[in-house]
């Protein structure tokens, strides 16, 4: 077969099923349950480190907050 | 040592810059090649007076890195003025002709000045805003410094290089003829190294975060990003004709490039215009109104409708043409689905201030930001239905098409720039405040008067035009002539140009506003940045 055909082929039949896919599963992934108290702490991530970065050696202080 | 490299470098720019000049072989490509060589010798001039000092080493890992974010804020405020002054200026002249003056045939007139204007807005004004405001909130959200260090700033002087090399080579004639893609091949070639370059510093400085999410306004930022350097390479393979000269040709021809320009086109205003400035809404929205964002579940669904249905959008531009019917088909449906992430992002951004409504009164700036969302929520629905093919029959080549882009360019776009730059200017130049609140409100009831003037003078003369244009008599005749259209349209364009007139008075109230608050305003007192990072 030559490219084009192949790739017009391949597009609307399984790279079509692979992105439909993908993005149903995101949208059940964001429902899943517990996601919303996993949100709230990205949520409010522009309140914090403001004036500066967070300081080097805690670098998993971030993950306590 | 690295300055000695530099030196070599910047020489040889220089050198090759001037036999290109030397060379040229069109006048737009003469003048590119001077600029080049005169940036490249000042930048030489720049370095070696900088080589052999003496340099203290301060570790800056404990500060943001602010200065070219500010360079930035200057550079959007100074460039969005010119793009609106150029802007009123065409809106004039096709009002009035004779603004298309003699003397200035072939470099001033409409045709020279209006990619001018466009790129203005778009790449200039909203490109620096895009790159200033991404280099402050992936700071911010990622509790890290700038990777790369003065990569930033190539970034920065590189693409203000880029917008004098495209705008010069506009004025003089040198143009590939697509739509928002115009700049010829060696300024394409410019921008990908730019391009990249400010991809690198943004995913450097994800990579290096403290934050172990990465903030929604990031994805918006990387997506645009990353779609901007996929659309920019494709749309303009194309072959220079001479390498001392500005023309080339491009390698897809026909309906073929048509497609490739609009797949490009449409996702300039997809990913440029919307995923960046939603990266924006995403973090100043939510600081201005001081609550975060009201669903963060929403703003996932969001980010991921939005990138997977734009980019199928682009050929709603091609109905009734050589483009086969399926495709366009293809296009519309998407358009149309498309209104549902549109206004679920718009939901999400407005929702934000649900129990903080109060501030709207109080405040222009969250004024500002949330007009700005009811025109993308606006223009979001006008879009999807121009692409309706019926619709597009009738709105397709009218100025009604030029009204929707207006109220998305300026009422959108700009308006949310506006917000962000109010809100950065204290931040970046640590100011307790604005100058003064009161010239925001006169600049936010003159930018709305202003678009509102634009928009619904071209929706009447767009409408207008598209009947006129289809009018047939008993006989099957068309009644009107081309000249009718123009000459009926004349008070719009009148009525569109004084729009332009307060749109831009209000962009040289927020410089004046913007420049008092740095000159004027009292300083924040100690605490803040000033105290040395542990």
């Amino acid at each position: 077969m030559e490219t084009y055909s192949f790739l017009r082929e391949f597009a609307d039949s399984w790279m079509l099923l692979v992105l439909f896919v993908f993005f149903v599963g995101i949208i059940f992934w964001v429902f899943r349950p517990g996601g919303t108290k996993k949100y709230e702490n990205p949520r409010n991530i522009p309140f914090r480190h403001e004036d500066k970065p967070a300081p080097r050696s805690a670098g998993n202080d971030a993950e306590e907050l | 040592m690295s300055n000695y490299i530099k030196l070599i470098v910047l020489g040889l720019i220089t050198f090759l810059a001037l036999i290109a000049a030397n060379f040229a072989r069109d006048l737009a490509y003469l003048v590119n090649a001077l600029t080049v060589a005169l940036a490249a010798a000042g930048l030489f001039l720049w370095v070696l007076r900088h080589t052999d000092e003496p340099r203290e080493t301060v570790d800056l890992s404990g500060e943001y890195m602010d200065g070219v974010i500010r360079a930035g804020v200057v550079a959007t405020a100074l460039w969005g003025v010119v793009g609106f002054l150029v802007g009123t200026f065409i809106a004039f002249q096709l009002a009035f002709p004779q603004l298309n003056f003699e003397w200035a045939e072939g470099y001033a007139n409409f045709g020279r000045l209006r990619p001018l204007h466009t790129s203005a807005v778009i790449f200039a004004f909203g490109g620096n805003a895009l790159i200033a405001t991404s280099l402050y909130v992936v700071q911010r959200t990622s509790a890290a410094r700038l990777w790369g260090g003065n990569l930033a700033w190539f970034v920065f002087w590189g693409y203000q290089l880029f917008i004098v090399l495209a705008a010069t080579g506009y004025l003089l004639g040198a143009t590939q003829s697509k739509e928002y893609a115009e700049p010829e091949w060696y300024v394409d070639l410019w921008l990908t190294v730019i391009w990249l370059s400010y991809l690198a510093v943004f995913v450097g400085t994800i990579a290096r975060r403290k934050e172990p999410h990465i903030y929604v306004a990031n994805w918006f930022y990387l997506s645009f990003i990353i779609t901007v350097a996929m659309l920019h390479v494709f749309n303009n393979l194309s072959i220079p004709v001479s390498i001392f000269g500005s023309k080339s040709v491009q390698v897809f021809s026909g309906v073929q490039d048509a497609m490739v320009q609009w797949w490009y086109g449409h996702n300039a205003v997809g990913f440029f215009l919307t995923a960046g400035f939603l990266g924006m809404m995403y973090y100043f929205v939510p600081k201005q109104a001081e609550r975060p964002v009201f669903s963060y579940k929403l703003s996932i669904i969001h980010f991921w409708a939005l990138i997977f249905l734009y980019i199928w959008a682009g050929p709603h531009h091609l109905h009734y043409t050589a483009l086969p019917d399926w495709a366009t088909t293809l296009g519309m449906v998407f358009s149309i689905i498309l209104w549902m992430p549109s206004w679920g992002g718009m939901i999400n951004g407005l929702m934000t201030l649900s129990g903080a409504w109060d501030k709207l009164r109080t405040d222009p700036i969250i004024r500002m930001m949330v007009i700005s969302i009811g025109f993308y929520g606006m223009s979001t629905f006008e879009g999807p239905m121009m692409s309706i093919r019926a619709v597009n029959s009738l709105s397709h080549y009218t100025d009604w098409t030029i009204g929707h882009v207006h109220s998305g360019a300026l009422g959108w776009n700009g308006m949310i720039t506006f917000g962000a730059l109010y809100f950065l200017v204290p931040k970046l130049w640590n100011r307790e405040r604005l100058y003064s609140l009161s010239l925001v409100s006169w600049h936010f009831w003159l930018a709305t008067i202003g678009i509102i003037l634009y928009a619904a003078s071209m929706w009447v003369t767009g409408i207008m035009e598209g009947l006129m244009w289809r009018e047939v008599d008993a006989n099957g005749f068309l009644v009107n002539s081309f000249a009718d259209t123009v000459a009926a349209k004349f008070p719009m364009y009148v009525v569109r140009g004084l729009g332009g007139v307060l749109f831009l008075s209000g962009g040289i109230i927020m410089c004046y506003n913007l420049y008092m608050t740095v000159r004027r305003s009292p300083a924040v007192t100690a605490e803040n940045s000033a105290v040395p990072a542990e």
